[in-house]
């Protein structure tokens, strides 16, 4: 079964079972998004993909795409708000683009870029978080864990693993790795794990990659997230 | 302590799902979840270690670092706090020699706060090693301190300093309804299971948590949905600050409760429900077990209900710390052993619910209401309250007033009627819904409990001239933050940027532009997150800010930047280290 609906106002054809995320990929629409990766589990946690259907607030990852919808993605209001929640990620964390190895690839500073982020608004948690240097490979900063899950997700169902958790309430919130000591290196992951290549921020890294692509020369500098996502979105569906 | 574990998984029968009631007994034996247990649990339950500990680390009962042999947590609730609560904290940290959040040095006693416990007529009140414990004095707290240093076990511990009354003032149509045992059941399988649905529909029930979800609707939706099993889950996660109704409903009519839920089982076509109870209400799992135990000697529960070859049986799964679990995704998550974190919706749980299966969820007062409607009719319900709020609504009254308690009215009733009734006088405000509801000033007394004017799930706060707008305010706002998941970004952090927004202004730092910033925070977590919990943690501020501009403005320091921080504040580990405290090394905030 398919059917149509309208995102700001342009026709777009879905298949039964889409996401409105995925209606909007297929058809050329970026919808913002930190959690969404296609060919994984939604997980619906970072609201940036909130658009309005029929006038309700829905997360377009999650929402399923339904015959006649009116959806709004692209209105002054959505876009205010994606940048307060994107500033909300980064001053919860520590995230200092200009030290970080994963600048140009991020995909928070991609989006952070796409929404016009010109500052952090919001006061600074300076949340005490810790490196987890064990493994030999594999590197995790938690200062930049943005908890959407991905390397989650990667690892139970692209790896057969379990290697990764989400524990804490609220603020607290934590990434946990499974293994009796907690540490990286005592869990089962590997370094050609999808789980070890997801994050999108510099929480997860693979040792002695850094700086191979020089600065001026990486994902986000010559094209934007939004082109750089709806092409992912396109090689996934082929 | 191996062998010591091993026996309380078998007592679960080795059910992942039942990770929270095997996590408890852990607790209560260890006064934590030591690292070699969760191996151990994780192991035999298949399960990942990383779940037992995200389980732990969710709920506020459960820890990985000990706690003290007495384990003391305080009411926080707003009307504790309005009887004094903050002193008799420092009392009993004095007394006990303990700082307040933390373990004595001889694990003797541990201290803390702890969400509204759901004694609010009859606090100040504390839980002791899970139990409740109610009128908190100073004579009390002395007493309580010695027995501790004498190490008296809680079994020996004066017996009425455990009582909870029900403090029923006002019976209505349901309270002052009698009934027998096993009529609600019998009346339905007589008159068949969709002329009794029919009822249900004609009565117009509407989901008593607050939400107000046609109860009909709910059932048929899940009956309707082709499945293997289906379940009925009791929702007794009686978070909500200012709520206690349940706890009475429990306490006195458990009965009619389950009866009602055994109703539903036979309309929908379940054979399994359960009865999610919140940690806080542990006193009375003792006895809801024995009246479980009695219905099935009854054979109002069992294989073969009242001869009739229907089967149904109810198991009660207790909560450990998390208003969340009262949302209604959140407390299956929470059933099937994990953190309670709210799903996705669609689908819905009528659909896909426990297990993935078809569960129909409803509060406790939802099942009272339909077992009496099942015996007594629709039209019989129906024949109070409103056209779109039909029936009762019964209240839990507290704060200031001279008769705290259980209320019951039909809706349409108008405020002012039940401030009289409850002996509230020289009322500033109440608070109608908890904090997730929403706060009415004096001048609003003409308004009416009912879905279509002043929604309620029961709370019901009064409070009077002598109180203070931006402490209720900001107590309510520290709450939403302690409870908050974390699982979406504007719930996570913007109940925490709530609090500091909020406490920085209450501090007198806040400048102009702040209350414009406040108020723009609060709609973007009211709109942008996840469920029910972060689009209404800004009720507190935006219910009080649109009644009462001026009193946060009046907050404001007169100057036109916005200092982010206390700069003289922050000196202070630098005048510390330099052994200074002259006037030259110390900084005003503001150029004089």
């Amino acid at each position: 079964m398919t059917g149509i609906l309208s995102i700001d106002g342009q026709t777009i054809p879905f298949e039964d079972g889409q996401t409105v995320i995925e209606a909007a990929s297929a058809a050329g629409v970026y919808i913002p998004h930190l959690c969404h990766k296609p060919g994984y589990t939604p997980h619906g946690s970072c609201k940036l993909c909130t658009v309005k259907v029929n006038g309700r607030n829905c997360s377009a990852c999650t929402f399923p795409a339904a015959d006649g919808q009116t959806v709004i993605n692209n209105s002054a209001e959505l876009q205010h708000d994606r940048r307060r929640i994107t500033q909300m990620l980064f001053v919860e964390g520590n995230h200092l683009c200009p030290s970080c190895e994963k600048t140009g690839h991020c995909d928070l500073q991609g989006v952070a870029y796409h929404l016009n982020m010109l500052d952090n608004h919001f006061p600074h948690f300076y949340p005490q978080r810790e490196v987890d240097a064990s493994h030999p490979d594999i590197l995790i900063d938690h200062n930049r864990c943005i908890f959407c899950n991905l390397c989650v997700r990667a690892s139970q169902q692209k790896d057969g693993k379990q290697v990764f958790a989400i524990a804490g309430r609220g603020i607290n919130k934590r990434l946990i790795v499974n293994s009796p000591s907690g540490k990286l290196k005592d869990s089962d992951i590997h370094v050609d794990d999808q789980a070890a290549h997801v994050c999108p921020t510099g929480a997860i890294l693979i040792k002695r990659t850094g700086y191979q692509v020089p600065i001026g020369q990486r994902r986000y500098d010559h094209q934007p997230i939004s082109e750089v996502a709806l092409a992912e979105a396109g090689s996934h569906d082929r | 302590m191996n062998s010591v574990i091993e026996q309380i998984l078998a007592e679960a029968d080795y059910q992942a799902v039942r990770l929270l009631s095997i996590l408890r007994a852990i607790q209560a034996r260890y006064q934590h979840i030591p690292q070699p247990v969760i191996e151990q649990v994780a192991g035999a339950l298949n399960i990942p270690g990383t779940q037992v500990i995200a389980v732990c680390e969710f709920y506020s009962f459960l820890h990985l670092t000990p706690q003290g042999r007495y384990d003391i947590l305080v009411s926080d609730s707003i009307t504790d706090h309005m009887l004094g609560k903050a002193s008799l904290m420092n009392d009993l940290a004095q007394a006990l020699k303990v700082g307040i959040g933390q373990v004595r040095a001889d694990g003797r006693v541990s201290l803390n706060h702890t969400a509204c416990t759901g004694m609010c007529d009859q606090g100040p009140a504390c839980l002791i090693n899970g139990i409740a414990l109610t009128r908190l004095d100073r004579a009390r707290i002395d007493a309580m301190a010695t027995l501790i240093e004498s190490a008296t076990p809680l079994a020996d511990w004066p017996g009425h300093w455990f009582a909870v009354d029900d403090n029923i003032r006002k019976a209505g149509l349901l309270l002052s309804a009698a009934q027998e045992n096993g009529a609600a059941i019998e009346a339905t399988l007589q008159r068949g299971l969709q002329q009794t649905l029919a009822e249900i529909d004609i009565s117009g029930l509407r989901g008593r948590g607050g939400a107000g979800f046609k109860t009909a609707m709910k059932w048929r939706f899940c009956a309707e949905t082709v499945a293997d099993s289906r379940y009925v889950v009791c929702n007794a996660d009686e978070g909500e600050p200012g709520t206690f109704k349940d706890r009475v409903l429990l306490n006195r009519h458990a009965d009619q409760v389950f009866e009602g839920m055994t109703v539903a089982a036979a309309i929908i076509g379940a054979t399994q429900g359960f009865l999610y109870l919140r940690g806080e209400y542990q006193h009375l799992y003792a006895q809801l077990q024995a009246v479980l135990a009695q219905r099935r000697a009854n054979r109002l529960l069992g294989n073969d209900i009242l001869g009739h070859g229907f089967a149904f049986d109810i198991e009660i799964r207790l909560g450990a710390g998390a208003y969340i679990c009262g949302e209604e995704s959140a407390l299956i998550e929470s059933l099937e052993g994990k953190p309670g974190i709210p799903r996705n919706r669609p689908p819905y749980p009528v659909t896909c619910g426990y297990l993935n299966q078809p569960t129909i969820v409803n509060n406790v007062e939802t099942f009272f209401a339909a077992a009496h409607i099942a015996v007594n009719g629709g039209v019989w319900f129906a024949s109070q309250g409103t056209a779109k709020s039909s029936g009762s609504k019964i209240l839990s009254i507290s704060g200031d007033c001279a008769r705290p308690g259980i209320y019951e009215y039909p809706f349409g009733t108008a405020i002012a009627d039940i401030l009289a009734d409850c002996g509230a006088d020289d009322v500033l405000g109440v608070q109608v819904g908890g904090p997730s509801g929403i706060f009415i000033s004096n001048a609003e007394f003409h308004r009416v409990l009912a879905f279509e004017d002043l929604s309620t799930g029961g709370s019901f706060i009064v409070f009077d001239h002598s109180r203070s707008i931006l402490d209720i305010a900001q107590n309510f706002t520290h709450f939403f933050a302690h409870e908050s998941c974390g699982f979406c970004t504007p719930c996570r952090v913007g109940t925490a940027l709530l609090k500091k927004q909020l406490d920085k202004i209450v501090d007198g730092h806040g400048s102009a532009g702040d209350v414009v910033e406040l108020e723009s925070l609060c709609q973007l977590v009211k709109n942008n997150s996840h469920c029910g919990l972060g689009q209404t943690a800004a009720n507190p501020i935006l219910t009080t800010l649109q009644r009462y501009p001026e009193i946060y403005e009046k907050q404001l320091k007169r100057i036109s930047y916005e200092p982010g921080f206390d700069l003289n504040g922050a000196l202070d580990i630098a005048r510390r280290m330099a052994q200074r405290n002259d006037a030259a090394a110390h900084l005003t905030q503001v150029e004089d």
